[in-house]
């Protein structure tokens, strides 16, 4: 045990503190698990780069990274809170590909001509409808689990084939293209992405809120005088965040638009081509998908963490008779967070769909088991009560990676699927290790 | 000692319940005063948790009803049974393992900040409080609860009953898990409590100690109600009797539960 470090934890009177710093990472307060997750993140993404010949870590493939993983991290935020409640939702696949499917038609068929080409009501009412249908949905298999009792597995198995056969119903398994410019934009690709200026205007609000969460949770601490975390770790905590937030953003914004396209979008908005003929460099800052996805994870990890509602979930994971005899309503938490799931499907089903620019009736397939392994991978305990939202998301980017990575090399398809299987075992497998050890 | 005049503190009336045609409860009456400590006693299965749990708002009884202070109570959930005043420890300590101390104290009523969210530096703060008072030897403030000891789960659970100005409290075998050391704090504890004016249920297999801390004894055989006396009116002994024959003693009131003279003479001649 470290003597120094002992030392720097301040004891104000009243109040010893209970957690004697022994360690630079427990002087930290880090998350070792959540460590090890961007170790091996380190390690596939650097594995990758090197087994490419340098075409991994490049500004291009990093974006379209993003991008690919966003629609699954949205999906895999709310099913942490499933799987915490000892729940599964096998649905999440088959609720995107109709709620798609719902968004593409309604969007088609009645918005667009009632309100005329891209209306911006075109792109709210779409995405509110589709939202509340997933809602819907969810809500509905929510309560034949919750009040009827029937489990989680059978109920969400059902729903696979149910919301499957619906997306094909609604549209008699024709493709649906979308006809609304501004919804495309929630897809990414080159319209979708915000620039450099918002880039780095998002980039110093995000370095400001670090900092401010930061602050905020110290003052409150000094406020009940309760042990502090040494100063010198407050700004290491701070400092790698900026760090970070700012690095990824000099990522995404040294990624620039293709010469036609750059030519195009300056022809547009009035930009002078450059007098020597050299290509014109405009960047695309961060993919609208992704700060969606930000946001929801931010979203999902205050509802988990700072609400009564998340407080319940987590109470209900660990012992749902304790959480029943506190006097917690259980089969409505329960409802809701299943309509959640089918909410933030939704959300998922609209990401895909506009990047896609049409809705199929296949799509989303298989989506629930990636949902489900992000989940897993990320730390989030099939057993129930344990989970974080940044895990499954960073799980989901792992998931994400390897299957990127597979195509760059060039992998057939059948060898991918038999990776990523191996992974999440082994994955689950380096989990139970580590939970076993620290009990 | 309480004088067991006027309106008891809580009464539950001619209480039974069933599950899959067993009687589980069967037509038992039991009342509390406050400031008194009434002990339940009985062999496993006898009906004592599943009686205290009809009270505490976990089970609803088929029939019969439950007043408190005179009134009649409906009580068909924990939440009713809390708004009542009537607070439980249960024998498996009902925490949810994998939070914190605080967030177990406070759960199902948690402290909100003015914009609607956890105020969890504030409910860490209480939980300081009431755990400094039970158990000042108490650090782990930041760990699920999981990583405690027997004893200091238990004294999260007790502190979570008496947090939040319980009027009747239930103890359902509160020092199963607890050392000697312990135990003795937690009788400590109840006698303070019963200073307060505090109405306690006490559940234990542990005579002694029901001797020591109890009033009144109210003993259970099969679901039904052997007797109920005034710990002075009685000897250990007899409440044994109680306890395994279904006897009552002459000092005890008899309850439907009570083995016959003549079915007592049986099983006498028999040894």
């Amino acid at each position: 045990m470290s003597d120094q470090a002992t030392a720097r934890v301040g004891a104000p009177s009243g109040s010893p503190p209970q957690a004697k710093a022994t360690s630079f990472l427990s002087a930290m307060e880090v998350d070792v698990r959540f460590m090890g997750m961007l170790c091996a993140l380190a390690v596939i993404w650097i594995g990758f780069h090197i087994l490419s010949g340098g075409t991994f870590l490049t500004p291009r493939n990093l974006w379209n990274l993003s991008v690919q993983t966003a629609s699954i991290a949205v999906m895999a935020t709310g099913m942490v809170l499933v799987i915490v409640t000892r729940n599964i939702d096998l649905s999440v696949g088959s609720v995107l590909g109709v709620t798609g499917m719902i968004m593409a038609v309604v969007q088609a068929d009645y918005l667009t001509p009632t309100f005329g080409f891209d209306n911006p009501l075109v792109w709210m009412l779409t995405l509110g409808i589709g939202l509340i249908a997933g809602a819907m949905i969810g809500g509905v298999q929510g309560y034949v689990i919750a009040y009827m009792g029937v489990p989680a597995f059978i109920v969400t198995l059902g729903g696979l084939l149910v919301w499957r056969g619906a997306a094909w119903w609604v549209a008699s398994g024709k493709t649906i293209p979308l006809t609304d410019n501004n919804f495309k934009l929630i897809g990414g690709g080159a319209e979708g992405a915000v620039g450099a200026s918002w880039s780095w205007i998002i980039c110093a609000v995000a370095c400001a809120l670090i900092a401010f969460v930061t602050w905020n949770a110290r003052r409150q601490r000094t406020r009940f005088r309760f042990p502090l975390k040494p100063l010198w770790a407050e700004f290491t905590t701070v400092g790698v965040g900026i760090a970070a937030v700012v690095a990824a953003t000099l990522v995404v914004n040294s990624y620039v638009l293709p010469p036609v396209l750059a030519r195009r979008y300056a022809e547009a908005n009035g930009i002078p081509l450059p007098a020597d003929g050299s290509a014109l460099a405009i960047p695309f800052g961060y993919a609208v998908p992704v700060l969606i996805a930000i946001g929801i994870g931010i979203l999902m990890t205050f509802v988990a963490t700072r609400t009564r509602f998340g407080r319940y979930v987590f109470a209900i994971g660990g012992n749902p008779e304790a959480a029943e005899l506190a006097g917690i309503n259980t089969r409505r938490v329960t409802m809701m967070i299943f309509a959640l799931m089918g909410a933030l499907a939704a959300l998922g089903a609209a990401i895909s769909t506009a990047r896609l620019t049409s809705a199929t009736n296949a799509q989303g397939s298989l989506d629930e088991l990636y949902t489900i392994a992000a989940a897993v991978i990320g730390g989030t305990s099939l057993a129930g009560g344990a989970g974080t939202i940044a895990g499954a998301m960073l799980g989901a980017l792992v998931m994400q990676s390897l299957q990127s990575g597979m195509v760059l090399l060039g992998m057939d398809t059948p060898l991918q699927n038999i990776v990523v299987g191996i992974v999440l075992v082994i994955a689950v497998w380096l989990d139970t290790m580590y939970r076993k050890r620290i009990r | 000692m309480a004088q067991n005049t006027g309106t008891p503190l809580v009464e539950m009336r001619d209480i039974s319940i069933s599950f899959g045609g067993i009687k589980a409860v069967d037509h038992v009456t039991v009342d509390l005063f406050p400031g008194e400590v009434v002990g339940l006693l009985g062999h496993n299965g006898a009906g004592k948790s599943t009686l205290i749990k009809i009270l505490s708002g976990a089970y609803k009884a088929d029939t019969g009803s439950i007043f408190v202070r005179g009134q009649k109570a409906d009580i068909a959930s924990p939440r009713d049974a809390k708004a009542y005043g009537i607070e439980t420890i249960y024998q498996t300590l009902a925490l949810a393992d994998n939070v914190d101390a605080a967030a177990n104290l406070f759960l199902g009523r948690e402290l909100l900040t003015p914009w609607g969210t956890l105020d969890d530096v504030a409910m860490e703060a209480a939980t300081r409080q009431v755990m400094g008072r039970l158990n000042p030897n108490f650090r782990k403030f930041k760990e699920p609860v999981k990583a405690l000891s027997g004893g200091q789960r238990q004294s999260v659970a007790i502190a979570r009953a008496i947090h939040f100005n319980a009027k009747i409290l239930i103890m359902d075998e509160p020092t199963a898990a607890l050392g000697p050391q312990e135990t003795a704090q937690v009788g400590e504890l109840i006698k303070q409590l019963k200073d307060d004016g505090i109405g306690i249920f006490l559940i234990s297999h542990d005579l002694h100690d029901v001797f020591d801390l109890a009033d009144r004894v109210s003993v259970m055989k099969n679901g039904k109600l052997v007797g109920s006396a005034r710990t002075t009116d009685v000897s250990q002994d007899e409440v044994l009797g109680m306890i395994i024959l279904g006897k009552c003693p002459p000092g005890a009131t008899r309850g439907p539960g009570a083995i016959s003279d003549a079915e007592l003479a049986a099983v006498a001649h028999h040894a």
